[in-house]
């Protein structure tokens, strides 16, 4: 399987400044001083060993989207946030007249931030596709419909050309479509929301985001242990600090990268990848935060070592 | 986990030894808040012999912090092992709860009183 992360942000997309891109500019032009810049190559060579990740990219801005593509002809996603309109631009650039797109969509929950990229989501609009809406909520097509209307917006849902479909999933349930074997869990969120975990050729990614961890003890029958046990890439919603989550934003339905890796070492996971970024928090915070986060997995000192990464727009891993 | 207690006037210092997780910290939380519920103004907690805390341990200090808001009575921190004191910040619990380097200053924190009986002692 090959992840693609299409929008990392949570609650509000958060595209870069000019004085953010400037700041990096300036930043990469006085670490550039004394060397040798006179092909493309040394130059890229000079980004890639002496520049940050934050210094010379981005995170990105956009919100909730992950496509996991496990190869098949259908394409599998997790949330139509912001980030899927770049998804659908892609689906696109494949576009082949005459044969249609089967897009299969798993939603977390029906939350703004992680529709809004629908009615910019180009596939939808194209006859002959079809859009499958997989979710545990009676409440999707509201969702989408409020959103696909006036006077929110001028193109009414009922005027979407595609085919689209809301396909109501239970949790404790194996389903099995485009050829990846999918479960649900249900999570502590504000109207809730679920965790979805997909399984291909012997490896499996979790996709957890708007989960709100409250626990006094991480064993075994907490089960968000056995939900994300052994799995290849765990992506968790890390979006505040512990102290935040437990405090000031206690039940405002996120966590934290402190709980992130406790419950990645209890469940024997390989790959943490931490995920629905505060919007208030630039490339450098994020970076620091996820300095700290592999600090903090090296203090616990429990369990498998644990590979850290925080989900930027654009990154690929495969599994 | 061993859990020793000494009152100085108006302050009591708790004295935990080991790891605080989850295998410790019920413990330390019954502890921790008997002793907000005890009276006088102040608890601290020495750490000096906490190699380690994981989030549930950080999840009683703000459990015991929030009740001694509640009730009027301070809870700080003092003397954190380098390990602790870095999960205190990667957690961002250092902008929570007090922190002191030394016992001393936690105790002058909570009066003057306090800190007369601690240096007496």
């Amino acid at each position: 399987m090959l992840v693609r992360f299409w929008g990392t942000r949570g609650s509000l997309p958060a595209p870069m400044t000019a004085r953010a891109a400037t700041d990096k500019i300036r930043g990469a032009l006085r670490k550039s001083a004394g060397h040798d810049l006179s092909s493309d190559e040394k130059v890229e060579a000079f980004i890639d060993s002496e520049l940050e990740f934050a210094e010379s990219g981005t995170y990105g801005g956009n919100t909730s989207c992950v496509e996991i593509d496990g190869g098949a002809d259908e394409y599998v996603v997790c949330d139509l946030g912001s980030g899927s309109r770049d998804f659908g631009n892609a689906i696109m650039s494949k576009f082949t007249p005459g044969k249609s797109t089967v897009v299969n969509v798993f939603q977390s929950h029906p939350h703004w931030d992680h529709i809004c990229g629908f009615p910019f989501f180009v596939p939808a609009y194209i006859p002959g596709n079809k859009i499958r809406i997989h979710g545990c909520h009676d409440t999707l097509e509201e969702a989408y419909r409020i959103q696909n209307s006036a006077p929110g917006f001028p193109v009414d849902f009922d005027m979407l050309a595609s085919d689209i479909e809301f396909v109501k999933l239970e949790t404790e349930t194996e389903y099995e479509i485009a050829g990846i074997k999918v479960t649900a869990m249900k999570q502590h969120h504000s109207g809730d929301s679920y965790g979805y975990r997909f399984e291909k050729d012997g490896k499996s990614v979790v996709y957890s985001t708007d989960s709100e961890h409250k626990f006094e003890s991480i064993d075994e029958s907490y089960g968000f242990v056995e939900f994300f046990r052994n799995a290849d890439l765990l992506i968790f919603d890390a979006m505040y600090s512990l102290a935040d989550a437990i405090s000031l934003k206690e039940d405002w339905g996120h966590s934290s990268n402190i709980i992130g890796v406790e419950l990645a070492h209890r469940a024997h996971v390989k790959q943490l990848a931490l995920y629905h970024h505060d919007p208030n928090s630039d490339d450098a915070t994020i970076s620091r935060i996820l300095a700290e986060t592999i600090r903090f997995e090296e203090l616990s000192e429990e369990g498998d070592s644990l590979n850290v990464c925080a989900a930027f727009d654009g990154q690929e891993i495969r599994l | 986990m061993d859990i020793d207690e000494v009152k100085y006037d108006s302050a009591i210092i708790l004295h935990p030894n080991g790891r605080l997780d989850q295998d410790t910290a019920a413990t330390f939380q019954d502890r921790l808040l008997q002793a907000i519920g005890s009276g006088g103004k102040g608890v601290i907690v020495d750490f000096s012999k906490v190699p380690y805390v994981s989030s549930v341990g950080l999840r009683a200090i703000m459990i015991a912090a929030k009740q001694g808001k509640a009730d009027g009575i301070s809870l700080a921190v003092a003397d954190l092992t380098p390990t602790v004191s870095e999960i205190f910040e990667i957690s961002r619990f250092n902008f929570v709860v007090d922190i002191h380097e030394k016992l001393r200053d936690a105790v002058e924190a909570v009066s003057d009183d306090a800190l007369k009986a601690y240096e007496a002692a």
